[in-house]
Parts: structure tokens; C-alpha cells; sequence
């Protein structure tokens, strides 16, 4: 053989040597044992403590609670969104415990009013709404209801009952002008109160002849306000006039 | 050529010892190289297992149903994580209803909590989105600290669409980030979740400027690329993700296409898109009620 070939040949080898030298020192162990990538790194990703134990676990112990979730509004709402995660407490029950909040912030994470939410998903308005009454108060979290029938028109028609409460018409109740159907409570939309339609009907205390205590407000029906009707130009849950 | 036939004639025969012309030469060389061949590919081999999933399987969530007659592992958790996984079985993939996400960014909170990502800002696997569409046809997107500050009252006047979209990596089939990295340090595995091998990331930031859906972050302790891992430690279980797991309006729905999980329904039931399809990075997310300006 040529002496230069015998050389290319050294000189080849010599590079293939440490190009498999190289490669065994730089390429990491488990590299390529399935893809581009250290097969080492998915066990070690596997290998990571879970923090939520899911809401199966939770049932194991606590089956009637889950049993009443399950039966309510709340059925899709796993344990941990309300008692944050929980599998530390799966694996060791007594040391330690999830935690339970009963303040009010909470709830309106979801249930605060956003134009932005679903049409149909019952908010409020967390200011307005029973300022104040921890939420669990009236609504049980396992199985909430849709508000149990309100007991006053407040619980609804807040911005309106605050006003009057300020007003001159703070002792008249609700239903001395609208004449309210009982299911207006419970099918709000479909069976609507009444409200006054003719001038007659506010005439009946503040006309000149009606039959009411004397300090109430006198106008003539016949010439005062013209044609107007009366909340045109009265607001009956604040009247202004003195 | 005159010069190659005065050396020829000049020179000594060829095929003797002292001396060769250029075409022996190159026959020794190829001859060489052939010895050489099978060392080498042996070593290639011995590193790098062909892939077993077939790549026709990637090529449509539903063109090949063959899986679909794969081994259907029994119900229960404990049961499935008894048996050795598999992950040539499996291909994950997740669902998001916009219609209806809330906006409460349960999933964001049980996301840090569950997977200790950084409370910094820039540090999300997944967070929620706010689209506010006006009358005028602009459109304002915002996200604070990923939902979990809440979302500001807005003017709510002059309000054409408004609606939350829950956002994270895509796990796409085609994806940028892994064909960009450097050093084989993300990867999609077989059962198709892109993951990041931590102990390898160099932390160049590659993946995280080529990726078109903004879901990678930089590590600020670590000094790695991170991103969500559609919560494979779970996974593997048998489990669904921590964001699944606490979206408390069945917003998201995690499972495989292929076969019979939550998700085979999602996309059976609802008309699902995929975000910037035009990319061809072929997402995994599949989002339904998606709206047009959703970018």
C-alpha cells in the first residue's frame, strides 16, 4: 500500500475514533433510547408529586358530602376548587387539613357579576348583595340553591328600596303601588307586578278631597302638571317635591 | 486531458504499489468508508430506536382510527396505574368550551400550585384571556397577571361580544419550539405532550421566541425553559391535568380523540377549531364556540 494512502487511512481512523469518543462523552446516557432526547427526563418529569389528589379521592372518605354535591348545582365543581389541593391530606389525613374558607370573597370569584360571563350563569352583584352575610350563611357550598323565595323586595330591587328608604315614601311598603302577583317571587320575569297607570291613583292620597291625613302634599288634579302623569315628573321612590 | 495522459504515460502502470491514480484512489477511499459503514451505523443504531407510532397516526386527529382498537384500559385510576404505561397507546389532547369559561382563573391558581410555577409575572403554563369586541370593531384583549387578579369592570356600553378564553400550550404535532431547540432538550413524547428536560435546557430561549402561542416561559430560578406539561405526572395516572380537575363549569375536558374519552364526545358534539391553524403546527387543543378574533 502507499505510504500517503497508509496515512489517510491513520488519519481517518484516528477521526472516527474521536468522533465515537466524543460522542460517548457528550452525548448524555438514555439519549435517543426512544426519540431526540433523554429518555431519563420523562421519568424524571413522571416522577413529580402530584398536589391535587382529584375529587375521586375525596369521596373515599367524605361520601355523603360528595353524595350531596353530586345532587346539586355544584355537581361539576370538583372538591380542591373550593379546598384547594388536597393530596397532602390524602396522605396523611389527621396532619394536615385543606382548608375550608367561609369568608365571602371567595364565591364571587365566579359568581360576581362580569358582562363578560356566560349568559345564564347566576352572578350577582357582590357590593350590593346582603353586603356583609357570609355567603354560606344562606347557601349551603355542597348544594347551593337558586335564593330561597325572597322575603322582601329588597333582596331584588336594592338600588330602589335604598332610595325610598331615604324618601318621603320610606313607610309605605312596596305593595301599596304595585299590586305584586305571589309568583312574581319565584317566576320573576313571567308574572310581573302591577304599576300605577292614571293620575288617579296617586290622587288618591294627594288630591284635594282624598281622604288621607292632612300633613300629605294637596295638589288639584284638575289643573296641576296638565296633561303630564304624575312619575313624569315625580320620581314615587324619591318625590323631590316638598 | 494532455497533462493526465503524459503523467499516465510517464508514470509507472497503474495498479502497483508506489503509486495510484485519482480513480483507485477513490475506490480505496469508498472501500474504506464501506468497512467503516456498518461500525458506524451500528453505534447510530444502538442510539436512536426507530419511533414506534406510526407518523400517518399524527397526520389527522381523525384519519386513523386503529387505536381506537387498542387495549381500552379499565376504569378506575388505581386499576390503570397497576398496569405498565404505555405510551405508544395513548395520544392526549384537550378541549376548551369559550361558551363556558367564567373567568374565575381556578385553573391558572390550581395550575401554579400544582406544577410550583413561579407567582412572577410572564410565569404561566395556562391563564385566561378577556375579549371585549365593541360596536366600533375594536378589540381589547387583556389578562392580568394571567386572571388571577380579576378581571376590571369594563364600559359595558357599546359591547358588540364579549367572552374569556382559557389559553396554554397547544402541544401541537408539528411543533416550532421542539424543531428549533438546539439540544434536544424539548421533545414531544409518544403519547404526544411536548415536554422540557430541565437537567438538559441550555436556556437559550429559542423555543420561547418560536413559539407563535406565547405558552413557553423562562425559568427565572431555574434558568430554563418551562412550559405546561398537560400535567404528565397526572396523566400517566390516569388522572386529567389540574386545570380539568378544578374548572368548575366543564369548561375544559381533557382525554384522546381516538378513543372513547370525554374528548372523543367534545369534538363529536361541538364544532372545534384549532388556534392560527394557518401556522400548520397542528394543535392539540381543540377549542369550541371559538370565536374569529381569537388570535
Amino acid at each position: 500500500m502507499p505510504q500517503q494512502v497508509t496515512r489517510l487511512i491513520v488519519l481517518f481512523a484516528a477521526g472516527v475514533v474521536a468522533i465515537l469518543a466524543a460522542r460517548r462523552y457528550l452525548v448524555p446516557p438514555t439519549f435517543g433510547e426512544i426519540g431526540h432526547y433523554r429518555a431519563a427526563a420523562v421519568d424524571s418529569i413522571v416522577a413529580r408529586k402530584k398536589k391535587y389528589a382529584g375529587h375521586q379521592e375525596c369521596a373515599l372518605c367524605h361520601d355523603r358530602i360528595a353524595e350531596t354535591r353530586l345532587s346539586g348545582h355544584h355537581r361539576g365543581v370538583a372538591c380542591e376548587v373550593c379546598h384547594g389541593p388536597a393530596a397532602a391530606h390524602v396522605a396523611t389525613p389527621l396532619d394536615v387539613k385543606p382548608t375550608a374558607p367561609r369568608e365571602r370573597g371567595l364565591c364571587p370569584l365566579c359568581h360576581a357579576y362580569n358582562p363578560s360571563r356566560p349568559t345564564g350563569f347566576p352572578q350577582i352583584d357582590s357590593v350590593a348583595h346582603n353586603p356583609l352575610i357570609p355567603c354560606i350563611g344562606c347557601h349551603d357550598p355542597h348544594q347551593p340553591e337558586p335564593p330561597i323565595v325572597p322575603e322582601e323586595c329588597s333582596a331584588c330591587h336594592g338600588q330602589i328600596s335604598r332610595q325610598k328608604a331615604v324618601s318621603r315614601h320610606v313607610r309605605l311598603p312596596c305593595t301599596t303601588c304595585h299590586a305584586t302577583p305571589e309568583e312574581h317571587k319565584t317566576l320573576p320575569r313571567r308574572a310581573r307586578p302591577e304599576k300605577p297607570t292614571e293620575r288617579a291613583f296617586c290622587g288618591a292620597c294627594h288630591a284635594e278631597d282624598a281622604p288621607s291625613p292632612s300633613s300629605i302634599p294637596r295638589i288639584d288634579l284638575q289643573t296641576h302638571g296638565e296633561q303630564y302623569l304624575c312619575w313624569d315628573c315625580h320620581y314615587p321612590h324619591y318625590p323631590e317635591a316638598r | 486531458m494532455a497533462g493526465d495522459d503524459e503523467l499516465r504515460g510517464a508514470g509507472p502502470t497503474p495498479g502497483t504499489d508506489d503509486a495510484v491514480n485519482r480513480r483507485e484512489f477513490l475506490e480505496e477511499v469508498m472501500k474504506a468508508c464501506g468497512l467503516a459503514a456498518p461500525v458506524l451505523l451500528g453505534v447510530v443504531s444502538s442510539h436512536t430506536t426507530p419511533v414506534l407510532r406510526s407518523p400517518t397516526l399524527h397526520s389527522h386527529p381523525f384519519a386513523d382510527l386503529r387505536f381506537a382498537t387498542v387495549r381500552v384500559p379499565p376504569g378506575t385510576a388505581q386499576e390503570r396505574q397497576a398496569e405498565a404505561y404505555d405510551a405508544g397507546a395513548h395520544l392526549y389532547a384537550m378541549g376548551i368550551d369559550v361558551s363556558k369559561c367564567i373567568g374565575c382563573a381556578r385553573c391558572v391558581e390550581a395550575c401554579k400550585a400544582e406544577n410550583d410555577v413561579p407567582r412572577e409575572a410572564d410565569c404561566f403554563n395556562t391563564w385566561v384571556e378577556r375579549y371585549v369586541i365593541r360596536t366600533d370593531g375594536t378589540v381589547e384583549v387583556d389578562s392580568p397577571e394571567g386572571g388571577l387578579a380579576g378581571f376590571s369592570p369594563v364600559e359595558e356600553r357599546g359591547i358588540r361580544r364579549t367572552f374569556f378564553v382559557p389559553k396554554l400550550c397547544n402541544h401541537c404535532e408539528n411543533p416550532p419550539c421542539v424543531q428549533v431547540c438546539p439540544v434536544g432538550a424539548t421533545f414531544t413524547t409518544r403519547d404526544g405532550v411536548v415536554l422540557v428536560d430541565e437537567d438538559y435546557c441550555i436556556g437559550c430561549r429559542y423555543c420561547i421566541q418560536a413559539c407563535p402561542y406565547g405558552a413557553r416561559w423562562f425559568h427565572p430560578e431555574k434558568r430554563v425553559a418551562a412550559k405546561c406539561t398537560f400535567c404528565y405526572h397526572r396523566v400517566v395516572q390516569g388522572l386529567v391535568p389540574a386545570c380539568v380537575e378544578v374548572c368548575p363549569t366543564g369548561a375544559r375536558v381533557f382525554g384522546e380523540v381516538e378513543r372513547p374519552t370525554p374528548l372523543a364526545r367534545f369534538v363529536r358534539m361541538n364544532e372545534v377549531q384549532v388556534l392560527k391553524p394557518h401556522l400548520n403546527t397542528k394543535p392539540k387543543v381543540y377549542y369550541a364556540s371559538l370565536d374569529g378574533e381569537v388570535r
